[in-house]
């Protein structure tokens, strides 16, 4: 409890943001709430799911694990800065609708940033290695065929 | 070429992809405030007081409420299985007096801002002095209150002559199998924004899902309103499987905040909160006697069971209770059956339906008898199952049993040969030999199957309102409600298949109070069925409006024109849009004053005396690590008919989807408690729910060779049968990899488990 608020400044999805928060404010909240991105989803506040993950600098983050603060001159990419501007969806977007690789969505944002830092960090990437990251998440209605099958698509052959 | 049976891309997916998704979280209203429930901390305790000064002084604390200040609500009613005898173990929206289980609301803070009312609820005290906890359902009833003992009602269905059954068997089998406390954990958690709007007299209701009508009208009920001046809304909706969209507390506390407060109010759940306060499902015990004669045909069946309620009857009422005794017996005939319920209270969070409820208990307990029987006569596994199954030619199947308030007439299924060509695709006699050559090498490896009858489209009517307007677009608004199956893709392509347009003209709107009166919503595997028929209906009646007004506007024989991709053509040529005929019949036009209401809209009802069942069989290949006790799953099948499939693709979604889910119960999920009723399952870390690294090889098989012919589509529920037998696989997987004793008796199968029968063989 403090009235104390802390300016952060960072970069969302390419564009300058300055927000003044709460120390105990993270980043999923400050997302959602201070600058209106709601695409970044919390299921479980507490790491494990992964619906909340974001870019941070390029790697993969729980944004319920990161406090706001934290993210101080930081580059944030969510899932709102994936499609085109004209609402293009980016392939990775575009596979997993292919893919059926979501049902309710809700876990979906997660899956798609998880899997963007993994097609940029290595597209070439196997198939075993693929399961082992994606299982840093939960999905609660596909199974994961469609998810693995949808990042497989995209990967290089 | 029809757009019903193809695989068509879903109409949901864009927002959903672009991070634009309406989830409860993602709504908001100017001047909200937020609410944050004070939890027991107790599973069992009498509730002193309430000290509630702390929080209120908190600047920015609007109000804090305890149960005296909600004392004239009544409780949470049920609309599903209502014995006599439940009323007194309705839960209240905030406990009085006594508080039940861990996570029983106990009191409600309202504050400027979410951080600022989980400080409040921090403050409050309440006086708690710790009674005993009751956490065994087997075990004998106690006190509930001063009058009402823990078990409210047992459930009894029976028929033929059970005793002469027995009296005449060559064999009886006796077993005692359980299954664990687990439920549906959906990824988004519960939320409910309640609004009330001056201008027009209106509390909204916004996060809702399933079951908006019959919520709207009890909100409204409860809350002293006319049902006319309550809407509920339905944005995204992050899963269901069972447990959301019931009527909980808090969505009634929300309400009546906003009504009181004169302000929106916002509630979110977080994890913990869902883990002890959203309804779990599944606990119950069977003591299962079963008389066979000497080829392993069943004689009879006494199944006697306790269902784990937990510490307040909620709106399913006994309806998993009464699913477990009334669909027990699957496919298989069986000349004489009694099921005894007792229907009991715990100290536990409440509990309802999950995915498959009452039917992943029963399959468990069905499968591992057959497999029990197989194992005493020294008979084949698969040919057990073969002998007892209902034949094709009994079909329809009536048993003298009712389920869901309605008989049990099994409508159309030829089991065997599903069984034969899961078998066939499984490749199952060249497993068995691979099989013994492993076991010969000193593996401990096995097969199990689980065969299954589902239920679905439980009726008795829904309806649909369908409109084409002036642009051709075709609005379809039906009571069903979406969870995230994919409802407005299938809805579409069924309307857009009658009526004649691409399935991407139509908007479904659904889980909207204020856009249709009537509403079942989405629940029981019933959408595609109830709701997907009114559309056929409606769609068709729409049809026949646009040919007639067009016959009118192209000067030409109905009989002679057809409506294809939108455009209402004549066989010479000429073509009209279908939004032009809508047009011409606009209120105020010549055509519209010769009916009795303007537009090209129609209504469509669909009705239904009897639920259709389709039918499964699951087929699982495991290994068993003897170091670790893990259970390798290495290979599943998953053959399930649904009579006849609207979206393959979203079908077979819906299978591996429930089979993951059914896999968690089989081996890994669980509410566990510690001996004072303490939940210890309170995290996803805890309650362990299958990543992808679970997922087994899995193959599905959707075959379509019994229509129902209880609808005009022949279509059955697709949601529930990826769920429903993978308990009884895996158990019997388990069990033959252990030698096939009888050793698995309880789900989920843990390492541990597993390392406890493997010490049990060797010593």
């Amino acid at each position: 409890m403090s009235d104390v608020l802390h300016r952060v400044r960072m970069t969302v999805n390419a564009r300058a943001a300055t927000i003044a928060v709460e120390a105990r404010r993270t980043l999923a909240e400050a997302l959602r709430e201070d600058l209106g991105l709601t695409g970044t989803h919390l299921g479980c506040e507490h790491g494990v799911c992964g619906a909340c993950t974001v870019l941070m600098d390029g790697a993969p983050v729980r944004a319920c694990l990161v406090l706001a603060v934290q993210a101080e001159g930081a580059a944030i990419r969510t899932v709102e800065g994936l499609a085109a501007p004209d609402g293009t969806l980016h392939p990775l977007q575009q596979a997993f609708a292919d893919h059926h690789a979501l049902q309710c969505g809700y876990c979906t944002p997660g899956f798609l940033m998880l899997a963007m830092a993994m097609l940029e960090e290595n597209p070439a990437m196997e198939e075993a290695e693929m399961v082992e990251r994606l299982s840093s998440n939960l999905c609660r209605c596909t199974g994961y065929a469609g998810i693995l099958a949808a990042v497989r698509s995209v990967m290089r052959r | 070429m029809s757009v019903i049976g193809r695989s068509v891309p879903r109409l949901e997916d864009p927002p959903l992809l672009r991070g634009e998704g309406a989830f409860a979280a993602d709504i908001s209203f100017p001047r909200q405030l937020h609410m944050r429930v004070v939890r027991a901390e107790m599973a069992h305790a009498r509730l002193l007081a309430v000290d509630v000064s702390a929080a209120l002084a908190l600047p920015g604390v609007v109000a804090v409420w305890t149960g005296e200040d909600v004392a004239t609500i009544p409780p949470i009613p049920f609309r599903a299985t209502k014995l006599k005898g439940l009323e007194p173990y309705c839960q209240p929206i905030l406990a009085r007096g006594r508080v039940r289980y861990v996570g029983e609301p106990v009191a409600v803070v309202f504050a400027e801002n979410a951080a600022l009312a989980e400080d409040a609820a921090d403050l409050v005290v309440a006086d708690l002095e710790e009674l005993p906890a009751l956490l065994d359902a087997a075990a004998p009833p106690r006190d509930f209150d001063a009058t009402h003992a823990t078990e409210p009602a047992i459930l009894r269905k029976s028929y033929g002559d059970v005793e002469a059954g027995f009296a005449a068997a060559h064999a009886v089998l006796d077993l005692d199998l359980s299954i664990g406390r687990h439920s549906g954990v959906p990824l988004e958690t519960r939320g409910a924004i309640a609004r009330y709007d001056a201008a027009s007299d209106t509390l909204e209701l916004h996060g809702t899902a399933k079951k908006q009508h019959w919520n709207r009208d009890e909100i409204a009920r409860l809350l002293g309103r006319s049902p006319t001046s309550v809407h509920l809304f339905e944005g995204h909706v992050g899963g269901g499987f069972g447990v959301r969209g019931e009527l909980y507390p808090e969505d009634l506390l929300v309400c009546l905040a906003a009504l009181r407060l004169r302000r929106p109010v916002k509630w979110i759940e977080d994890r913990r909160e869902h883990l002890v306060a959203t309804n779990h499902s599944r606990q119950q015990r069977h003591r299962l006697r079963a008389a066979v004669d000497a080829e392993g045909r069943l004689i009879a069946i006494d199944n006697v069971f306790f269902h784990d309620q937990g510490a307040y009857v909620r709106t399913h009422g006994a309806r998993v209770a009464d699913m477990s005794a009334g669909l027990l017996l699957g496919p298989y005939a069986v000349p004489a059956y009694r099921a005894t319920g007792h229907f009991r209270l715990t100290n536990k969070t409440p509990a309802a339906t999950y995915r498959a409820p009452g039917r992943y208990e029963g399959t468990f307990v069905r499968e591992r008898l057959m497999d029990a029987i197989a194992a005493r006569l020294g008979l084949d596994r698969v040919e057990v199952r073969r002998r007892n199954f209902v034949p094709v030619s009994a079909m329809p199947f009536t048993r003298p049993l009712d389920a869901l308030g309605t008989d049990v007439v099994l409508d159309s299924g030829d089991y065997a040969l599903l069984l034969d060509k899961a078998l066939a695709r499984f490749g199952w006699e060249a497993r068995q030999a691979d099989i013994a050559r492993r076991r010969a090498a000193g593996e401990s490896v096995g097969l199990g199957l689980g065969f299954f009858v589902e239920k679905s489209g439980l009726g008795p009517s829904d309806g649909v309102r369908m409109s084409v307007d002036p642009t051709g677009v075709v609005e379809l608004v039906t009571g069903a409600a979406s969870v995230g199956q994919g409802v407005e893709t299938a809805l579409a392509q069924i309307a857009a298949d009658a009526l004649g347009v691409d399935y991407r003209c139509v908007r479904v709107v659904r889980g909207q109070t204020n856009r249709i009166e009537f509403g079942s919503g989405a629940h029981a595997s019933r959408v595609t069925v109830m709701s997907g028929s009114a559309t056929h209906l409606a769609g068709l009646a729409l049809r026949d409006l646009a040919l007639g007004t067009a016959a009118t506007l192209l000067q030409a024989p109905k009989e002679s024109l057809t409506i294809v991709d939108g455009m209402v053509c004549r066989a010479d040529g000429p073509a009209l849009p279908i939004g032009e005929v809508a047009r011409a019949l606009a209120a105020g036009t010549k055509l519209s004053r010769e009916r009795a209401v303007p537009g090209l809209t129609t209504e469509g009802w669909f009705h239904s005396d009897h639920m259709t069942y389709p039918y499964g069989v699951h087929l699982a290949q495991v290994a068993l690590d003897r170091m670790t006790g893990a259970v390798a799953v290495e290979h599943y099948l998953v053959a399930y008919d649904v009579g006849r499939a609207v979206n393959p693709k979203l079908v077979e979604g819906q299978i591996i989807g429930g089979f993951a889910q059914g896999l968690g119960g089989a081996l890994f999920e669980e509410f566990r408690y510690d001996e004072r009723g303490q939940p210890l399952s309170t995290t996803l870390a805890d309650y362990l729910m299958p990543t992808i690294a679970e997922m087994p090889p899995l193959d599905v098989l959707v075959t379509e060779d019994a229509p129902s012919p209880l609808n005009p589509l022949g279509v059955k529920g697709a949601g529930e049968g990826g769920t429903n037998a993978v308990g009884a696989a895996i158990a019997s997987a388990i069990d033959d990899a252990l030698g096939n004793k009888g050793l698995v008796t309880r789900l989920p199968v843990t390492p541990r488990e597993v390392l406890r029968l493997l010490g049990e063989i060797e010593a």
